[in-house]
């Protein structure tokens, strides 16, 4: 068997007296696309944080991309692709020395560059609006550009924190479209979400509640294990009894 | 190496592109440097003097022609009466009254010595010393005068020791010659400290930072990729300064060898950008990195010698400006400026700013994390 693209055992992170994550155990495998729900508040941005080195866990075991969390933060690095909840292009920047720049410290030579800088604008239709600084774009385009530049150096795998927030429905959909291309590529998609239609494109999905993972299947199964017809009711069912949502 | 190309290429398309901060780098400066001079100027004009002739003679006429005729003066009252000339110092309309007594030209006429009174208006005290100093002088002169002019009537000899000083490296003793090196080396100091911490914070508060946290950019590229450009600017504002302020309005030509001058430039920017990195380091929003710079700014330039002298600083206060890297850049710039200072008659300067360089530096590097 391929070894998994990310493991981990016992993961856990403890601020002062209050544990973000407990004893996440989970294997994702090469080329999925991982869904990671929760409330907010429930440790999924911490978690994801571990897996891409950002920040040191205070106990367990995590492996991501073959290299080790507390050793091997660089390697790690080098080959992951990551975009956060905040927009993460600079908005001072236009769409091209964006790709330039992300390209470039990632290591493109200057003809990679270029040239997958235009599959990318010609792939997203922007032809016209490559000059232009990002900061004057609309959001779901900032967004879907952040996704194209995050995966530019052909990562094998892209963490997605809440990429589609505050995005209207039909340019998540096309998102959804762009993540489904990476994961064609092979590239393994890790995705924290709150919109439960977006849980049911994902081939596996973890339930985190109050930093521990409460469930972990494909979202059929998990329909079915909790005899409900949606993923909306499977989250209603296992955050309920959430002391930490902030609703 | 390719990375740091990358960095700069993005931190100056970043800076060129800022419309509010432009200005403040390349005009503000300018700005400074010409009205900064004219204000700080300690050489006091315009004193408003109220004047109690009691004697109404030649002598006391001549006096009062004196005074006025120096030039740093403004009669402003010539009354008969202390109280009436008094009540101008109440309204703060006078800043010094001479009361002159009767018999005044009589008695030293007859080479009594003689008494003026002088009431000073002591709220703007340095103008006041001023004032009162230069009165003296007028009046000794004038008695000095009076004296040769009887001895020479009487046709004895005469023998008098006078003074005279000659004021080296600034010979018109020109304000500006002395303020403006000083203010070129705030403008480093704002340049260096300032722009640098708040360019980092603003990657924090916005977030990109934590996009740069997860690419294999090396620690050491990120913060040269930082510094590097405000290295260069503070550089290129001081030679706006020095060149085109400095010598086009001043007309001030550095004394000194240019090179040792770039040199303490491009160490003391090291150091002050080792500051403004710091404070970014412990600062997570702009406005915090902007209170905190300002307070080190204030204390800074005021503990500095660029407006008072440190020698008349009570002794626990010179310790302060004694640590204080902006004091030696200030000292350097001013020997090399005005008095042509080399190398070795800065050497102390030069240590304490590689020694500054290094502390704020490495603190800044240990304290920057890419990992929590």
């Amino acid at each position: 068997m391929e070894r998994p693209a990310i493991k981990t055992h016992n993961l856990t992170k403890r601020f002062g007296d209050f544990t973000a994550a407990k004893d996440l155990s989970f294997e994702v495998a090469k080329g999925e696309i991982f869904g990671f729900l929760g409330a907010n508040g429930a440790g999924k941005t911490t978690a994801m944080r571990m897996l891409c080195g950002l920040s040191i866990p205070s106990s367990g075991e995590a492996n991501v991309a073959g290299f080790d969390v507390y050793r091997q933060t660089e390697n790690i690095k080098r080959n992951i692709g990551y975009m956060s909840q905040k927009f993460s292009l600079y908005e001072d920047l236009t769409i091209t020395e964006n790709i330039e720049f992300f390209g470039g410290i990632y290591g493109l030579s200057n003809k990679e560059i270029r040239d997958r800088g235009s599959a990318l604008i010609n792939e997203l239709g922007l032809e016209k609006e490559k000059k232009k600084l990002v900061g004057s774009l609309p959001l779901g385009w900032k967004q879907k550009i952040a996704f194209s530049v995050a995966v530019l150096h052909d990562p094998s795998i892209v963490f997605l924190d809440e990429p589609t927030g505050g995005v209207d429905p039909v340019t998540r959909r096309q998102f959804w479209d762009l993540i489904y291309d990476a994961s064609d590529r092979g590239i393994t998609v890790f995705v924290t979400t709150h919109y439960m239609d977006e849980a049911e494109y994902c081939n596996r999905i973890s339930m985190m509640v109050d930093g521990e993972i409460k469930a972990l299947d494909s979202p059929s199964e998990l329909k079915k294990k909790f005899g409900v017809e949606s993923m909306d009711d499977v989250f209603f069912h296992l955050a309920r009894g959430a002391k930490r949502s902030d609703n | 190496m390719r990375t740091l190309i990358f960095l700069l290429k993005k931190e100056f398309r970043q800076i060129f592109r800022n419309k509010a901060l432009l200005p403040v780098i390349f005009v503000m400066p300018i700005i400074q440097l010409l009205i900064l001079p004219l204000a700080a100027d300690y050489e006091i004009k315009n004193i408003s003097i109220g004047i109690v002739d009691h004697d109404r003679s030649t002598v006391s006429r001549d006096l009062i022609n004196r005074i006025v005729g120096s030039g740093y003066f403004r009669l402003v009252d010539y009354n008969a009466s202390f109280d009436q000339a008094f009540k101008k110092i109440e309204s703060d309309k006078a800043d010094l009254i001479l009361e002159i007594p009767t018999r005044f030209s009589a008695s030293i006429g007859a080479g009594d010595p003689q008494k003026l009174f002088l009431a000073v208006n002591a709220i703007n005290g340095t103008k006041a010393n001023l004032g009162a100093a230069y009165l003296s002088s007028i009046i000794q002169q004038l008695g000095s005068d009076l004296i040769l002019e009887k001895q020479l009537s009487s046709g004895s000899a005469f023998s008098s020791i006078n003074v005279v000083s000659s004021n080296w490296f600034n010979p018109t003793m020109n304000y500006a010659f002395f303020m403006v090196p000083g203010i070129l080396a705030l403008l480093v100091t704002m340049v260096g400290a300032y722009l640098c911490a708040l360019n980092i914070v603003k990657e924090k508060e916005i977030g990109t930072i934590e996009q740069i946290n997860v690419t294999p950019i090396r620690k050491h590229h990120f913060i040269l990729g930082k510094l590097l450009p405000f290295w260069i600017i503070g550089i290129v504002v001081f030679t706006i300064g020095l060149f085109v302020v400095g010598y086009g309005v001043y007309g001030i030509v550095p004394q000194g060898n240019i090179l040792v001058l770039y040199a303490c430039v491009a160490l003391y920017l090291i150091a002050l950008l080792g500051l403004g990195l710091l404070i970014s380091t412990y600062s997570e929003t702009q406005q915090q990195a902007m209170s905190v710079t300002f307070f080190f700014m204030m204390i800074f330039l005021l503990m500095s010698g660029l407006f008072t002298p440190i020698e008349s600083m009570p002794e626990w206060s010179q310790w302060i400006a004694k640590s204080n890297p902006v004091t030696y850049f200030i000292e350097v710039i001013r020997m090399n400026v005005l008095k042509g200072s080399g190398f070795s008659d800065i050497k102390l300067h030069v240590g304490v700013m590689v020694f500054f360089a290094i502390f704020f530096n490495s603190w800044a590097i240990l304290n920057y994390r890419k990992t929590s």
